[in-house]
């Protein structure tokens, strides 16, 4: 917790609260960035094979290979979502499977999923972006900012 | 009757007449699977929600109560119930289908301990000769409504912990054989400002303790005059917190018959569960299947069972509002 937010708790609570972290397991930090660092190191070599192997087959250049590439990723780890695999393969990798593509795939086929039971329409067409969502809306805002800067740094004469 | 400031004491001993435990696949590789009487090995029960699932299971385990006392359902006054669900779905669809009297409970998972004490306070007072106190709890359902999709690949603490899919059942009776509640502590709500969802065993630990130290207070007993005193879903790490809070106030309870529901369902190679196991099902399986079948073998005389609620909802979570703990104690005593 941080200082700003404890200062908010009564002094009773805050001892309570040094009093609880002390017998509380921590999270393995350490153990964790190296997962997160072997798995999305694997993600990210298995998208590279899949884009050479775009690129060395088909009539791919190497921008228009990451599309392609992407899909591939994106279905594969639908498929592990789907199948039950990738919540106990995220478990143990942790940022790892979050990050990459994957994991912005398994957010939208896991809710997806899990709401199937509520219909298609109230279900699955209304609860499939409860997690992406957030990220879509920001990540569309600040492409749009990033977009506003570099228009206006070209009208005032940059290249 | 009201004896000291929040304990009921039963002169007319409410009797268990019986009661069922029903679980899922998780629970049936624990160590406690022999103590269920219905355990499924599919998370879904043959139903297409998750939430149907939980409703069935806690009609099955009221069915079978209600069997093994040799009852009918209409023999029955009262239904006692509650569930980690919205609006407490689970119960009430449960109480459409058995159509007994019914009373909605909701103390999250203090609600099974919750429903036996209000129970034992009707059949005590003479309002009704047969209760039923049931509550339930389902994995899938419970991730779903709390937290993220079940198969969302979220790294989850060492601290997190595992709702169990279950329903626990008891049939309560004015007179009869079998074990007898004797008395019950309300608990009151208790904050300790603990803001982080999965850490739950920290933020009902400090209601634990209130309620223990209430429950030995109002009655002036002590630790000793129990056999076992276990809560209901503190888990690993509220189990410690707990245990080393009551030695702060001065009540210490031996290792050997303190212990906690959590951690007595799940194994040690069942990493999956974490800290422990939680959730309204996981007091009230172990409780009336574990706990009650070793007083009937005569291990156990007299237990002192403390059922922990975090009484958060997703909502308040989301509006960064802390976690408010609750538990209630019920002694249950079996000489025979």
């Amino acid at each position: 917790m941080s200082n700003k937010k404890k200062k908010k708790l009564t002094p009773v609570q805050q001892q309570y609260h040094s009093f609880s972290k002390a017998r509380e397991p921590q999270r393995p930090v350490l153990l964790n960035v190296i997962r997160a660092f072997l798995a999305g190191g694997t993600i990210c070599l298995l998208g590279q094979f899949i884009q050479d192997f775009f690129l060395w087959n088909f009539n791919f250049t190497e921008k228009t290979a990451g599309d392609p590439t992407a899909a591939v990723l994106i279905l594969l780890s639908v498929i592990l979502t789907a199948s039950g695999v990738y919540d106990h393969i995220a478990q143990w990798a942790g940022a790892g499977t979050a990050v990459p593509v994957t994991g912005f795939a398994n957010s939208i086929a896991s809710a997806a999923i899990e709401h199937r039971s509520e219909g298609f329409v109230l279900g699955v067409g209304a609860s499939m972006f409860q997690l992406a969502g957030s990220v879509i809306v920001f990540g569309v805002f600040a492409a749009f900012v990033v977009a506003l800067i570099k228009t206006a740094l070209t009208l005032l004469g940059g290249s | 009757m009201l004896h000291g400031h929040q304990t009921w004491v039963f002169s007319n001993k409410p009797t268990i007449l019986s009661a069922a435990a029903v679980g899922g696949p998780f629970e049936a590789k624990g160590p406690l699977a022999e103590d269920f009487d219905i355990l499924h090995g599919d998370l879904w029960l043959g139903q297409d929600s998750y939430e149907k699932a939980e409703k069935k299971m806690l009609e099955e385990a009221c069915e079978t109560a209600i069997k093994k006392a040799g009852l009918q359902k209409q023999d029955l006054q009262f239904f006692l119930s509650g569930d980690l669900m919205n609006q407490i779905i689970s119960s009430s669809f449960a109480a459409r289908t058995l159509a007994i009297p019914y009373l909605g409970l909701y103390g999250a998972c203090s609600s099974s301990m919750e429903s036996l004490a209000l129970g034992s306070l009707i059949i005590d007072s003479q309002s009704a000769n047969y209760v039923l106190c049931g509550t339930s709890s389902h994995n899938a359902a419970a991730e779903k409504q709390y937290r993220y999709p079940t198969e969302y690949g979220s790294q989850k603490p060492p601290t997190a912990q595992w709702t169990v899919t279950g329903a626990g059942v008891a049939v309560l009776g004015s007179e009869g054989e079998g074990p007898q509640v004797t008395s019950a502590t309300i608990g009151k709500v208790v904050d300790m400002g603990v803001t982080d969802p999965f850490n739950m065993g920290s933020a009902m630990a400090p209601a634990a303790v209130d309620t223990i130290t209430a429950h030995f207070r109002d009655l002036r007993v002590s630790p000793g005059d129990y056999d076992l005193i276990a809560t209901g879903d503190l888990g690993r790490v509220g189990h410690k917190i707990a245990g080393d809070l009551l030695k702060k106030h001065g009540l210490e309870i031996p290792d050997n018959i303190f212990t906690d529901c959590g951690l007595l369902i799940y194994c040690e190679d069942q990493p999956v569960v974490m800290a422990g196991g939680s959730g309204c099902g996981c007091s009230a399986t172990v409780a009336y299947g574990h706990i009650l079948n070793r007083m009937k073998k005569g291990e156990l005389k007299k237990v002192l069972i403390v059922a922990t609620g975090a009484l958060l909802s997703p909502l308040s979570y989301q509006q960064k509002e802390s976690i408010p703990g609750i538990a209630h104690a019920v002694s249950i005593e079996y000489d025979h």
